[in-house]
């Protein structure tokens, strides 16, 4: 299948006299896992913000699942969920109550069902009458995780999804993204700094630099390219301006 | 996977405050805390003034029904702005708004949750007042209703305007949800006529919609008739205060979509 989900068109965005995202243009197709890499500030949560209508760009186009989001919000984001760990849920709500509320925003049916689902598939079923506030970070991770699975979305974007987490569970996260994709062919936008998570992940990565993209293709091909043995060598190449020229490439 | 409808995005709003009062007794207990305090304050000093001066008439029910009244404003606005500031404590309204949610529909679940702490706050004060001072706020009959929707009409608009205020500065101006409301208290003639401000100050109390309603309060408990031509323009300006309350929403929240305030609301 290679139905473009997420058609994003000489995308910009300025906050004051600053460019966050200048010129971006890309596609994310069914059944596929995109990484987003970049330094901080680099434009990544930017990028983001913007595929979800929570940032309106300030020149270019954005189409998820062949529609105008700014007109189609509905039909475009009950289709769609996020997590991001700079965004939380209610620390006094437990996570049944939050999943609950959350199952309700997007219509799910079957939502006791669902959720319980939902989280022996996570491994936090014995949590739910626990208090999101008094979690551990990899158990608030997987609650954030189970949150934007709850509405089965078929475009699924996170934001450094395994940030702060030990290795043991940042592994189990990766692997239920992966799962993930396989059982229902959803597309998955990643941001991270975790490079082996990248080359682990995803099919294709989209570098960012200042806001632009200035490297695209497979991580096998990005190693190629640059001529280095990892990701991480290639993203230190291109963040400290080391050859081969920072032009945006689409590679094989 | 089946479309959410409105009814039940704003009730999955209304039933995340209800998680949230349930799972803490503090929140409760602000809700009847402060109106408490008040009731046994002014209800004292009334109670004393009556003693005073025997020449007073109605001195009890005209203070205490403008108390209980003024509480019904400030809680109805304060519920507003709180269930919008729940959601920025808890760092929560990119997630709201990444679903299906829309801003009218958070709207209505901000109104509905300031309308339950409304009916909460105002039935404990009415209680108290009842058991303390032998004073029966239901005394005033079938306009009471109409004082009481009136305010909380007021309530919700100048809510939605602090929630407002709060997206577009962020955490530092949460301050004025508490503040906001004390500018309209010198003119919405709570405890006087309006006839007793100096006459530049009528125009902005008589723009004041609460001004209206407590003329309406006296011309009740002194006269013992119902002002149906106050009533009217309270009903008006409130017109204007909520589509102005809504519009200065929706406004903020488009510039915070520019100036993506949603992401970092709360930080």
């Amino acid at each position: 299948m290679s139905e473009e989900i997420v058609q994003v068109e000489r995308v910009s965005k300025r906050f004051n006299h600053a460019w966050a995202v200048r010129n971006l243009s890309f596609t994310l197709r069914r059944n596929e896992i995109l990484g987003l890499l970049g330094a901080n500030g680099a434009g990544k949560t930017t990028t983001i913000a913007m595929l979800l209508h929570l940032v309106t760009p300030t020149a270019g186009r954005i189409r998820l699942f062949g529609l105008d989001i700014a007109r189609a919000r509905h039909a475009v984001l009950s289709r769609t969920n996020f997590s991001s760990p700079y965004v939380d849920l209610p620390h006094r709500l437990t996570v049944r109550q939050n999943l609950t509320v959350y199952g309700r925003l997007y219509g799910v049916p079957k939502l006791a069902e669902k959720v319980r689902a939902l989280c022996e598939h996570l491994e936090i079923a014995d949590l739910l009458d626990t208090r999101y506030g008094h979690l551990s970070s990899g158990q608030k991770t997987r609650v954030a995780l189970a949150k934007a699975l709850i509405n089965d979305p078929e475009l699924l974007l996170l934001d450094e999804p395994t940030a702060s987490l030990d290795p043991d569970v940042a592994d189990r996260v990766r692997s239920w993204l992966a799962d993930y994709r396989t059982r229902t062919g959803a597309a998955l936008l990643v941001s991270s700094h975790n490079m082996p998570e990248v080359e682990r992940l995803c099919d294709r990565v989209i570098v960012l630099k200042q806001g632009q993209a200035v490297a695209e293709g497979t991580p096998a091909a990005l190693l190629r390219r640059y001529g280095r043995a990892t990701l991480e060598d290639v993203f230190l190449d291109i963040a400290r301006g080391g050859p081969p020229a920072p032009s945006l490439e689409h590679l094989p | 996977m089946r479309r959410a409808g409105s009814a039940s995005r704003v009730i999955a709003l209304v039933l995340r405050h209800y998680y949230l009062y349930r799972s803490s007794w503090t929140r409760v207990v602000e809700l009847v805390y402060w109106p408490a305090m008040e009731l046994l304050l002014w209800g004292f000093l009334t109670l004393y003034l009556r003693d005073l001066g025997p020449g007073l008439p109605n001195v009890v029910a005209l203070f205490l029904g403008a108390l209980i009244l003024w509480d019904i404003l400030f809680r109805a606005q304060i519920g507003v702005s709180l269930a919008f500031l729940e959601e920025v404590w808890s760092r929560n309204l990119a997630n709201l708004f990444v679903s299906p949610l829309t801003p009218l529909e958070f709207m209505v679940g901000q109104v509905i949750v300031g309308l339950i702490r409304t009916v909460v706050t105002a039935g404990f004060m009415t209680a108290l007042a009842l058991v303390l001072y032998h004073y029966n706020l239901f005394g005033m009959g079938i306009p009471l209703v109409a004082f009481f929707c009136n305010l909380l009409v007021m309530g919700w608009a100048i809510g939605l305007v602090v929630s407002a205020l709060i997206l577009r500065f962020g955490q530092g101006a949460e301050s004025l949800a508490w503040a906001v409301i004390f500018l309209f208290q010198p003119v919405a003639a709570i405890f006087y006529p309006v006839s007793v401000l100096p006459p530049w100050l009528r125009p902005i109390a008589l723009a004041t919609p609460a001004a209206h309603v407590f003329e309406g309060m006296r011309v009740v408990m002194l006269e013992g008739r119902f002002d149906v031509g106050l009533f009217w323009n309270a009903v008006g300006l409130n017109a204007l205060y909520v589509a102005g309350g809504m519009a200065v929403f929706l406004w903020m929240f488009r510039v915070a979509r520019r100036r993506g305030l949603l992401v970092q609301v709360g930080e």
